[in-house]
């Protein structure tokens, strides 16, 4: 075919030149060069796209592999060193290092030529050692030059502790009431039924002050609110104050009494259980008595079946998904912070989906399109550029100390100076980010309503519908996958936000839940915590960062599913909505 | 017959020759006086003046621009949407000037069923977009939607092909169908017009050919305005024809005589073929 065309015009071209006029012709020669047909082109953009593909693929496996791997035992080694002492720990990572010339004179000859053969440089292994008490660091190097012999005994233990981090070492003895066992007798089974009922006396210690003592003080607390409200209301002179008071009174002693028998009970409690001890040794023979309830649990790495590793793991994420976090966030569970993400999640889609919506409709509907919509239109855009930090600022000035401010003045006087609403907490820090992703709903939905045909709009006015007839039978239901669309970009953006909700009520540890069975049950003014925060707080902010690293990728790979599933959630349901549109011919 | 020598506002002397041939309708029930309607600064009608009958097909029919659709879809107000329309002169419906300011344009809507160059339907259930218009009056009775669902349908000719999957999506008819669906939907609350603009321009032959033969049936229980491009169309269905050419109404009489004798020669050089 390209034969013919460039014969043909060859041709034409003949003709041309034998009536010996001097005119130019282009001719196309029926192949194109390399630049025309754009394959340098389509092999650069092939390559972005692998490239952008790589990288978050590899992100995404680093995070999943390094999350996953986190809680599955691994062995503990003993390790003797060439000064003579012995290091018991978990080795966590290898890497290869310059030994300094210090370091160099005090080795012996082999060594030496063994380093100098490497140009200098050598392999050392962190080990995780635990111990912090007794060691006061979690992680120890032990080059390889001054290892002299590395074993894995199978009778050393690895304990995880509610205080202190994990100890490394062995069980001496435990003591049940004044009784001592040790040696041969002490074994598995009665280490573990102690255990059991220590962490029985534990949890029983933990309900008494945490759930029945936080009653009764919660009902001392509001008894006295009432008063003072009353005192505020009506003059502390007045009758019905003196017989509030009076009232109260009784209240309150009986509160009291119940509040001293509730304390002599947990009191009890601790006393039997500080009965309860185990004596460890570290590898130096170095010894450490605790009570048994502050064990978390006994595992020998070294001497575990493949199953029990796997229940042992799958109990610790139950464990990190339910319970709370302790040794300031490093260890124990996350569920505080997860539950905080979800909750704020949620509120702020609550609360931007109305909000956007309403705004596009109006700019897209009634509106009349002009050059003051245009305005609009792009400072809504600038909005979504804005630094989210300023949101924060915003956030913190005018909701907490403006809006809730107001709100504790009028309906929490009794309260003040301590704030209810005027500070950080739920509901502004999801109004904050409803603020900060707004603009994102109203661009994306102002495209769904653009992109609903002018034909459909004819059509229902035509029937003699009213605009907001059209808008809410055959606008909405048309756009409503587009509207969705940009509210699964907004939660996506507000979920990994973190920096604004440091101002506006995220806290590093909550004690107390927003959701609890103290009236209205729900507290939106309560500070929360957040797994964004948490991962800057356990990687950066912890005492041993070390020591954070493998929470930081679980609490990463924990943030990034949770957000893949409220995304997957708003996908699913924006799939139902637009199969009703797929058929169609026109 | 009048012949008008006019000034219009560019101070362009234009010739043209109006028509005003009162046909053998019952009365007038929509009339335009000396309309005149502009999109921003560009005039598409200027001094439009005739008589619709009660009861007759009337066609539209002209070139491309000449403003037959505006003038269509001014006689429902269709035409509001436009930022920046302005008219002047007067179109009655029923003896009211629907241009007035305290006219209830949805309820003249109501009056008056539409069907559009591109069969609309809207993404729901057929019998769902039969009976928008009822829904959108606040009825919900469902004997009466069902019996709307009906009437329109068979009004339509299209209730044998779907009374069997009333409750499919609208959109997996075929487009004759659509279009069908479209004018069942706008017969269904009984209007007193129906306005049609190209309604088969959309469309193969055999899907004009079963239109042309529903508007034939619809002929005498509603008023009908077709706007058409095809000559044969407006010969074959319409009693009145009005030839619009450039904003202007050219010519408006009986059909046989436009077609067989005009008495313009732009109207007869575009019944003719020779443009447009």
């Amino acid at each position: 075919m390209y034969k013919s065309i460039t014969f043909a015009l060859t041709r034409t071209a003949t003709a041309a030149d034998q009536t010996g006029e001097a005119v130019k012709y282009i001719r196309r020669t029926g192949r194109s060069d390399l630049s025309a047909r754009g394959e340098p082109f389509l092999w650069g953009l092939g390559g972005a796209l692998a490239f952008g593909t790589l990288m978050i693929f590899g992100f995404l496996a680093l995070i999943v592999w390094n999350g996953l791997v986190t809680f599955y035992p691994k062995p503990v080694q003993v390790v003797a060193l060439s000064d003579g002492t012995l290091l018991a720990g978990e080795p966590s990572r290898s890497e290869v290092y310059k030994p300094g010339p210090q370091v160099l004179e005090h080795l012996d000859e082999p060594a030496r030529q063994a380093i100098a053969a490497e140009h200098g440089y050598a392999r050392r292994t962190l080990f995780r050692t635990g111990n912090f008490d007794l060691y006061n660091e979690d992680f120890r190097w032990a080059s390889d030059f001054s290892i002299v012999s590395v074993a894995e005994p199978a009778d050393v233990y690895f304990i995880e502790r509610i205080e202190w981090g994990p100890f490394v070492g062995f069980i001496r003895s435990l003591n049940l009431k004044g009784e001592t066992v040790s040696g041969a007798a002490l074994s598995r089974q009665i280490i573990e039924e102690a255990h059991r009922r220590a962490v029985q006396r534990r949890e029983l210690i933990r309900e008494i002050e945490r759930e029945e003592i936080g009653a009764v003080n919660h009902r001392l607390n509001s008894e006295r609110l009432k008063l003072k409200r009353i005192a505020l209301k009506q003059g502390e002179n007045s009758g019905t104050y003196r017989q509030a008071a009076a009232e109260s009174l009784a209240l309150q002693e009986a509160l009291q009494g119940r509040y001293h028998d509730l304390a002599r009970d947990a009191q009890a409690v601790k006393a039997e259980d500080a009965q309860y001890t185990v004596t460890l040794a570290e590898i130096g023979g170095r010894g450490k008595t605790i009570p048994l309830s502050q064990v978390v649990r006994f595992t020998l790495p070294n001497d575990m079946s493949f199953f029990e590793k796997i229940r042992l793991y799958l109990s610790r994420w139950l464990e990190f998904l339910t319970d709370e976090p302790r040794e300031a966030n490093a260890e124990g569970g996350v569920m505080p912070a997860l539950f905080g993400t979800f909750v704020m999640t949620v509120l702020m889609a609550l609360a931007v989906a109305p909000f956007g919506v309403m705004a596009a409709l109006y700019l897209r509907e009634y509106a009349k399109q002009g050059k003051l919509v245009s305005v609009v239109r792009i400072c809504v855009n600038n909005l979504a550029g804005v630094p989210s930090i300023v949101y924060g600022v915003f956030g913190l000035g005018f909701f907490a100390y403006i809006c809730g401010g107001t709100i504790d003045r009028l309906f929490f006087p009794e309260r003040l100076p301590n704030p209810v609403f005027g500070t950080g907490g739920l509901l502004w820090a999801s109004l904050t980010l409803a603020l900060l992703t707004v603009p994102v709903v109203i661009v994306a939905t102002e495209e769904a309503l653009a992109a609903v045909p002018q034909s459909m709009r004819e059509g229902s006015l035509a029937c003699g519908a009213s605009r907001w007839q059209t808008i809410k039978y055959i606008v909405l239901p048309r756009a409503l996958p587009g509207i969705m669309t940009g509210l699964i970009l907004a939660m996506a953006r507000g979920a990994g936000e973190v920096a604004p909700l440091m101002l506006v009520g995220v806290v590093k540890l909550a004690p107390e839940l927003p959701l609890d069975g103290f009236f209205p049950y729900i507290h939106l003014e309560r500070s929360f915590m957040h797994l964004g925060f948490h991962i800057f707080d356990v990687g950066f902010q912890s005492r041993n960062s070390e020591a954070g690293k493998p929470m930081v990728f679980v609490t990463t790979l924990l943030l990034i599913s949770l957000v893949a599933f409220l995304n997957a959630t708003a996908i699913v349901i924006r799939n139902r909505l637009k199969r009703r549109f797929l058929i169609g011919h026109f | 017959m009048e012949a008008a020598k006019k000034i219009d506002e560019n101070d362009h002397t234009v010739y043209h020759t109006v028509y005003h041939i009162k046909t053998t309708g019952r009365g007038p029930l929509i009339e335009t006086e000396h309309f005149c309607l502009w999109y921003g600064s560009s005039q598409a009608l200027f001094d439009v003046s005739m008589d619709i009958e009660l009861g007759l097909v009337t066609a539209l029919i002209g070139p491309s621009g000449c403003g037959k659709s505006t003038l269509l879809r001014s006689l429902n107000r269709m035409n509001d949407l436009i930022d920046g329309l302005r008219t002047r002169g007067a179109v009655r419906f029923d003896g009211h000037d629907i241009y007035d300011r305290d006219t209830d344009v949805i309820g003249l809507r109501k009056r008056m069923g539409m069907v559009f160059q591109k069969p609309n339907p809207f993404p729901m259930s057929i019998s769902e977009n039969v009976t928008y218009p009822l829904k959108v009056d606040g009825i919900h009775d469902k004997t009466v939607l069902a019996e709307t669902v009906e009437r329109a349908l068979q009004g339509a000719a299209l209730w044998e092909e779907v009374k069997d999957r009333l409750k499919d999506n609208a959109l997996g008819l075929s487009g004759g169908q659509q279009q069908r669906l479209c004018i069942a939907r706008a017969i269904a609350a009984d209007p007193d017009v129906l306005l049609m603009d190209e309604p088969c321009s959309a469309l193969d032959p055999i899907a004009t050919a079963r239109i042309e033969e529903l508007i034939n049936e619809l002929r005498g229980r509603y008023t009908i305005i077709i706007v058409t491009h095809n000559m044969q169309q407006a010969a074959r269905v319409s009693d009145n024809t009005a030839f619009m050419y450039l904003g202007r109404l050219i010519e408006y009489g009986e059909t046989t005589r436009i077609f067989t004798t005009p008495r313009s020669a732009k109207t007869e050089d575009y019944v003719t073929g020779r443009f447009g």
